[in-house]
């Protein structure tokens, strides 16, 4: 036991030195820790409620300046503070979105290869009919049919996700479930979900790993993509999505409007996708250059 | 050791060529292939590679070579280099040269280096599994080098083609199918009327039946013999497998840590190894007349390549090994006019090998 | 060969069945009067009841799902709430404006993304592929909805070089199409990189090089036609996601297609409209796949014959 836990440390000693070495990766995660630390620090210098919600006619549509560095809006509201505040919904959107598609869809692609037969048969089915709905149109589908809040959003975006976690799953497994050792831990009477998750589910680890980080980044898109159509967080919440959607309006003369959340959402992905790439090449066993 | 034996059916012809060649080799014009201490470098992340030290060979028409060696020793890289497909980057040839027919390889154009290729010398590779390409059928990749070099039509390509696929034994309605639906060794069979296509002077064979099992080894080594006669081609035979070189090697190279350490006629490397490394490697073979003797390998690994050695790269291994060995490069010593052993045990004028295998 | 069409063909009915089924169901199951939606807010109570009545509201959601079902077989997938018309002959009218901006948008995609991953998997390093993948990664990046703000920015604001919207001008599709494709161009250029970086490692391009060959041709002939087959099966799935992001691309620039139907319909509550919609969006997606796939038994002669296709 104590063997299996060095192991696991000193692989993931091995995998981060082998990130490091990718300047784009460190690129992106540097990005990321970046816009969470601003995300989580947003109250130290916005109050929410006066810069972010509070409207000042008086105020609005102020091209960035000292005072409103990325200007103010139609309501006159301090942009810096929606979209620093806009980076915590999305963020959080994407984290818990991702976690909860994510177990589902392990779960269920583990339990499929492990137990086969007319379960797996099932869950495959689900998952290719799933897939077979372009992911925004079934987030359009959920959104309006169960209203616009944050929870409905978070499994919209998500459920399209879960049949790629149950294919990678299902498919590491698969690799894992028929060789000798598994045979070993059964024969010493290892309990299933013992098996299933001391022995099989590490070895899928990676792949899910490299899934995951990709997914947050198209789900952050998505609840943008939402937003901007009318079916994300109602207003007057801060969302960059939204944001663009009513600047569009304004962007004539007021071309700033769709410029800093847009920013902000492309920066997010982009430091998602250098990480995921990174992290892709970091564990892959072949390490191509 | 029963390999000798094989040896001896071979002595005539072999006393026949070797005549023709005196101390350093005929002159220029009669050798298809010479290599001049060649350095090649393999430049990669982790560190400087260096693949081959000093590689010298002399190959005349009609002679088969046998590179021999480990995994590792640098004799891949010197096929590489002959064809000039060392992949760059990472690697490097440092210096040396090569003449193909008295050319200089090196001075050549990329244009001109591409009309050698498949033409004057072509290559066979180690693994028949990946070296065709799946999605081209086997005719078209026996044609397409027809056609490269030979200013024929389609058609005519291909009847050129489907006689090669019958000279190695393969039906003729097998033209348009393609590679995965061959066994391994007919792949080979593919790969090796591919390279015999042109008609090519000389024939560089890497390690072809390694990958095959051993009926089809013996198979594939008659049909390369009988194209061997058939063309009068010169070949160069990578093989770590002393039995193959015993069956088509006229003269033998034994190549470590990059460079050859012992060279001469069949007969004489095989009857009366001068080399130590040479000896370990005879020695390390089973002895089919004598079960109950044990196996003596040579100890130890070959030396570290991204280390260049300025003394013998052998030594640390060497049964023989003295503190003279371990001061400068060993120098070269002749045995005959066709047999020398690169080993600074020779620089003590008694010296001999007294562990030779049984004969 | 014709059997592995068949096969195929037959597969696809339960996927399609099975995404009506959770598609009417979610939409179905979602809180909120029907039938009063239908009426409008402001009807009175007899009419709200009426149509409840008349489009046998009141019945389970499984009886109303087999009917549904049954009318889908034959071609009527009911009417839109709002216009009063059958939501499938709206669709096909929309149907063809989405086809021709999908058809641009992969044409564009296609025409940049294979050169340029070819050649930066050739010029491997150079500062021609660093710009390529730098390129790349910012289209993949770049969320859709605010590539074509940006673009309506600077071509039609700024630059005035091209309309903003509809589709009057036989050039109004080149920003859409633009838009639309440039995820998926990012993506396959990636992809293309990726698979010739695989394939020219490979032995058999050595044994090429080896017959003498020009590298233009090892290049074209024989590393292009191995590194395709990864791409073609990937270039299915970019299709699709740039399917569905129609709808966002449709919405910014106007065009007057089954995306921008889509959600005209959210906005107006026609639910009828969009569960229609997504489900003939979805068979749609699906013949693509089934497309995608057979070039796919064209291109790989491991699957030609297997299913007995041979050459000449």
């Amino acid at each position: 036991m104590m063997q299996k836990g060095n192991k696991a440390k000193s692989k993931f000693k091995e995998t981060w030195r082998r990130l490091k070495k990718s300047r784009t990766a460190m690129i992106g995660l540097c990005l990321l820790i970046f816009i969470i630390l601003s995300a989580l620090t947003a109250p130290l210098f916005f109050d929410y409620n006066t810069d972010a919600l509070e409207q000042n006619i008086l105020a609005r549509f102020q091209t960035p300046n000292s005072a409103f560095p990325f200007g103010t809006d139609e309501f006159g509201r301090n942009v810096l503070a929606r979209v620093v505040y806009g980076a915590r919904i999305s963020l959080v959107i994407g984290l818990v979105s991702c976690l909860i598609c994510c177990s589902i869809g392990v779960l269920l692609g583990a339990t499929a290869g492990y137990f086969g037969g007319f379960y797996e048969n099932v869950v495959m089915r689900f998952a290719d009919i799933l897939m077979a709905i372009p992911s925004i149109l079934l987030a359009i589908v959920i959104v309006s049919a169960f209203g616009v809040n944050l929870f409905n959003i978070i499994i919209a975006v998500g459920v399209a996700t879960i049949p790629q976690y149950i294919r990678i799953t299902r498919a590491s497994v698969l690799t894992v479930v028929n060789q000798e050792y598994i045979e070993a831990a059964r024969a010493v009477g290892a309990s299933t979900p013992r098996i299933i998750f001391m022995h099989i589910l590490p070895n899928c680890f990676a792949p899910i790993m490299v899934q995951a980080t990709l997914r947050v980044a198209t789900v952050i898109a998505e609840a943008a993509s939402l937003s901007f159509l009318g079916l994300g967080v109602p207003a007057p919440t801060p969302e960059w999505g939204a944001m663009l959607a009513a600047g569009r309006a304004y962007m004539r003369d007021y071309a700033y409007l769709v410029m800093f959340p847009g920013l902000a959402i492309m920066l997010t992905i982009l430091s998602l996708n250098l990480l995921g790439d990174g992290l892709r090449d970091a564990l892959d066993p072949k390490l191509k250059k | 050791m029963d390999i000798t034996g094989l040896v001896c059916d071979r002595q005539q012809e072999n006393v026949m060529i070797c005549a023709e060649e005196g101390r350093e080799g005929a002159a220029a014009n009669h050798l298809i292939l010479e290599i001049k201490d060649l350095f090649v470098d393999y430049e990669t992340d982790d560190g400087v590679v260096h693949a081959v030290n000093g590689m010298n060979m002399k190959l005349g028409r009609k002679q088969t070579l046998g590179l021999v060696g480990e995994t590792g020793a640098g004799k891949t890289t010197t096929a590489l280099s002959i064809l000039r497909l060392v992949p760059n980057p990472p690697g490097v040839i440092k210096s040396g040269a090569i003449l193909l027919d008295g050319q200089d390889v090196f001075a050549l154009s990329e244009h001109d280096m591409r009309k050698l290729r498949g033409s004057f010398v072509s290559m066979i590779f180690q693994d028949p599994m990946t070296s065709l390409n799946p999605v081209i059928t086997v005719g078209e990749q026996i044609a397409e080098v027809i056609r490269e070099h030979q200013k024929l039509s389609k058609k005519e390509a291909d009847e050129a083609a489907l006689e090669m696929l019958e000279i190695v034994g393969i039906a003729r309605d097998r033209f348009d199918d393609y590679p995965h639906q061959f066994s391994g060794g007919m792949k080979q069979r593919v790969i090796i009327a591919i390279a015999l296509a042109c008609s090519p002077k000389l024939l560089i064979a890497d390690e072809p039946t390694t990958a095959l099992d051993v009926t089809i080894q013996a198979q594939i080594l008659e049909v390369m013999k009988g194209l061997k006669e058939k063309y009068d081609t010169s070949m160069i035979m990578i093989t770590h497998d002393l039995g193959i070189v015993a069956e088509i090697c006229d003269l033998v190279s034994v190549v470590y840590a990059g460079s050859v350490v012992e060279h001469g006629t069949l007969e004489e490397v095989f009857k009366h190894p001068c080399h130590p490394y040479t000896e370990g490697l005879f020695l390390s073979l089973p002895n089919i007349n004598s079960r109950s003797e044990m196996l003596q390998p040579i100890p130890g690994l070959m030396p570290d390549p991204t280390e260049k050695y300025e003394t013998c790269p052998f030594a640390p291994r060497c049964h023989y090994a003295t503190e003279h060995c371990r001061k400068q490069l060993p120098a070269k010593h002749w045995f005959s006019s066709t047999h020398y052993a690169v080993c600074a045990g020779y620089d003590a004028p008694e010296f001999r090998l007294n562990r030779r295998s049984g004969q | 060969m014709l059997k592995y069409i068949c096969k195929r063909i037959l597969m696809l009915i339960p996927v399609i069945i099975g995404v009506s089924f959770i598609v009417f169901f979610i939409v179905n199951l979602a809180p909120g009067d029907t039938a009063r939606m239908i009426a409008g807010s402001d009807a009175d109570q007899a009419t709200v009841e009426r149509i409840r009545n008349e489009l046998g509201l009141e019945d389970s959601v499984f009886v109303r799902y087999a009917r549904y079902l049954w009318g889908g077989l034959h071609g009527d997938l009911g009417q839109s709430y709002y216009s009063d018309q059958p939501v499938v002959k709206i669709f096909f009218q929309r149907l063809p404006a989405t086809l021709l901006l999908s058809f641009w948008s992969v044409l564009f995609s296609l025409v940049i993304s294979l050169p340029l991953g070819v050649l930066s998997a050739v010029k491997q390093y150079s500062v021609f592929d660093n710009c390529a993948m730098v390129f790349a990664l910012l289209g993949v990046s770049i969320p859709t909805f605010w590539l074509g703000i940006l673009g309506i920015l600077l071509f039609s604001l700024k630059l005035q070089f091209l309309p903003s919207g509809g589709n009057e001008y036989w050039y109004s599709f080149l920003l859409p199409a633009i838009t639309n494709g440039f995820q998926m161009m990012a993506l396959t250029t990636r992809m293309t990189r990726s698979s010739m970086l695989e394939v020219i490692r490979q032995d058999y391009i050595t044994t090429a090089r080896a017959k003498g060959i020009g590298e233009r041709i090892v290049v074209l002939k024989h590393a292009l036609r191995n590194a395709l087959i990864p791409v073609v099966t990937t270039a299915g799935n970019f299709l699709i996601m740039m399917i569905g992001g129609a709808v966002v691309t449709e919405t910014i620039f106007s065009w007057p297609g089954v995306g921008r139907l889509i959600f005209d319909s959210i906005s107006k509550r026609d639910l009828n409209m969009v569960v229609g919609c997504v489900i003939l969006v979805t068979v749609i997606v699906c013949i693509i796949n089934l497309l995608v796939d057979l070039v796919y038994v064209i291109v790989d002669p491991k699957i030609k014959t297997t299913y007995g296709i041979r050459k000449g």
